[in-house]
């Protein structure tokens, strides 16, 4: 068999044009597919970047909220309530709203506030200038360090601006790990500032974040703030439903899945026209391998082979292309949402193996069907 | 002389009802080891259809084709092919060389299907090339070879398998004369064997003086047999 696969290897690569125009083919659409849903996960992953920053293991909150960014205020009493739960470590309130702030430039830039709890801190920011205790100085506030800080005019430790007719200061920058989906700077400062300083509604608790004691307490846990009425998730489970809302409620989800439909018929139909003209043009070679004796399985193995050969080739170099201009557009944007992920490489090789599959049964059907016989007619 | 093919009341029909048309009617003879045999006749006479038949490519109507004692239409379709594959050496029209392949692994192309290792069958094959005298073009692909040489590389191929049966269509329809009989004279003098039996279908009345027998055909049936030159 060994021997066989060679000659179907050689049969196919030797033709270089066509092998060049069936890699083309199947790159292009390996390339469009790992792109889009590359793109895709690092919309997710930034959708929920306040969820993977601030790290808490447990996240409580109204049932309805279907996205970090658009919380439903919680009354003070669930705080208590879960605080009283067993198997509750620590649970602290954290303020999530937007702001207007009126740079020294006099510009207005709209920011992403976090108020974290003012005993604990939990959830803050790495610094990379400045001190986290800075934080509860008046009117203190910690920007992100990232793509979106020109907004803010790049600021310095004590760089100055307004926030709703008060004061700010900026006494920390800071790294964090993933950065937002909306080209909004974030602003982190203390809970108490954060409600003192923006407008807010009669509640004022976004999401309460909760330290278990131990892992196995987390089903407890929410089983108890099911019973207040709320919805206790843990950093997966809000990741999860963050991911569901942008799939399925928005959108975008099917707009790229539509997207990834086509670049799949674009490479399908590429790659299949190009084996097909490839069988077509090597059919009478066919039928003479099948005169000189070649089985049908045998011939069947050569195409298969050829298409799986082709399609894996393809594959490998559509992934790379597509690494290769995601790290180039991260070089010159560093922020650029767009993560290869082992799901996206899974989904987009069983895509190519099902082109391959198709390509390889159009090209055996037509094998099988010549008869020796025509050979010597022809 | 032992007969290496037997043919009986072979017939084979095309179409059905009204459509139904004769290629071949209750054809018999018998061909002999080490024996040249040229199947002649006018275009549409059944030469072809004939000789697919008696080569294991077509399935008769009715009627049997014994090779070596075996009514290989008996067989089912992946012992035919072995049947082909292990007994019949086929020289087409055509040549059917591939293109995109060198000489030498044109020539190889029996040997891997057979399942030799690539390595042991391109070294074979290379001596078959040794013997058809292109030994010095075994890297060449075959389109960069003359008519004369591709038909040369058609008959290594054909021969690599040392098959009991050798089928030449047409073997000189695209050669000028000169180098037709120099295939001729190559094949009457390196391939025909005691072991060994030749059929040949041709238009081209230059090589009828290589046949041990004449078979003539018309309209689907033998109309008689001569005795060549060569017998």
């Amino acid at each position: 068999m060994k021997g066989i696969l060679k000659l179907a290897f050689k049969l196919l690569v030797n033709d270089k044009g066509k092998y060049a125009a069936l890699l083309v083919g199947i790159t292009f659409a390996v390339f469009l597919m790992v792109q889009m849903t590359s793109i895709f996960s690092g919309i997710l992953t930034k959708a929920s970047s306040t969820v993977i920053n601030l790290g808490a293991q447990v996240w409580v909150m109204d049932p309805s909220v279907t996205n970090v960014a658009s919380s439903i205020p919680l009354p003070s009493y669930v705080l208590d309530a879960v605080r009283s739960i067993d198997g509750v470590k620590y649970a602290v309130p954290l303020y999530s709203g937007g702001a207007l702030v009126k740079l020294e430039s006099g510009v207005f830039q709209f920011v992403t506030v976090l108020g974290l709890d003012d005993n604990s801190l939990l959830g803050r920011p790495e610094l990379i200038e400045g001190k986290i205790e800075d934080i509860y100085a008046e009117n203190a506030f910690i920007a992100v360090q990232d793509t979106e800080i020109s907004k803010l005019g790049n600021p310095r430790l004590g760089t100055e601006f307004e926030i709703n007719d008060h004061r700010g200061v900026i006494v920390g920058l800071a790294r964090v790990s993933v950065s937002g989906l909306f080209g909004v700077p974030t602003l982190y400062t203390t809970y108490s500032k954060a409600i003192q300083y923006i407008p807010s509604t009669r509640f004022t608790v976004a999401y309460i974040l909760v330290e278990p004691k131990s892992h196995d307490a987390i089903a407890y846990i929410q089983d108890q703030v099911r019973l207040l009425g709320y919805e206790a998730l843990t950093k997966q489970e809000f990741m999860q439903k963050i991911a569901d809302y942008y799939k399925y409620q928005t959108g975008l989800g099917t707009n790229i899945l539509i997207m990834t439909a086509v670049s799949f018929l674009v490479g399908l139909s590429i790659s299949g026209q190009t084996f097909y003209t490839f069988i077509l043009e090597n059919l009478e070679k066919f039928g003479a391998l099948k005169a000189i004796g070649a089985k049908g399985n045998e011939l069947v193995y050569m195409i298969l082979f050829q298409a799986t050969f082709s399609a894996l080739i393809g594959y490998g170099l559509g992934v790379g292309l597509c690494a290769f201009v995601i790290t180039l557009a991260k070089l010159r944007i560093p922020e650029y949402s767009a993560n290869i992920t082992f799901t996206t490489l899974t989904f987009a090789l069983v895509m190519v193996l099902i082109i391959a599959g198709i390509s390889s049964y159009i090209g055996i059907r037509k094998v099988l069907k010549i008869e020796p016989f025509d050979i010597f007619r022809s | 002389m032992k007969p290496a093919i037997s043919v009986n009341e072979l017939t084979k029909w095309f179409g059905e009802g009204n459509l139904k048309t004769f290629a071949v009617r209750e054809v018999s003879f018998e061909a002999y080891f080490g024996e040249i045999l040229f199947i002649v006749g006018p275009s549409g006479s059944g030469k072809t259809t004939l000789l697919s038949m008696i080569s294991g490519v077509l399935r008769p109507s009715s009627g049997t084709v014994a090779i070596d004692n075996v009514n290989i239409w008996q067989l089912g379709s992946d012992q035919i092919a072995e049947f082909r594959l292990n007994k019949v050496g086929f020289v087409f029209q055509d040549y059917h060389l591939f293109p995109r392949l060198t000489t030498v692994e044109n020539v190889a192309i029996p040997l891997i299907l057979r399942k030799q290792s690539w390595d042991e069958a391109i070294s074979e094959a290379a001596h078959y090339l040794e013997i058809v005298g292109l030994k010095n073009k075994a890297e060449l692909p075959p389109m960069k070879l003359s008519g004369g040489e591709q038909q040369r590389v058609a008959l290594a191929r054909a021969l690599v398998s040392q098959p009991d049966l050798m089928i030449f269509d047409e073997p000189t329809a695209s050669l000028d004369g000169e180098t037709g009989r120099r295939i001729m004279d190559f094949v009457k003098n390196n391939i025909l064997s005691d072991q060994r039996c030749i059929l040949i279908v041709t238009h081209d009345s230059r090589i009828l003086d290589y046949a041990d027998r004449i078979m003539k055909m018309e309209d689907g049936r033998i109309i008689g047999f001569e005795n060549g030159r060569n017998n």
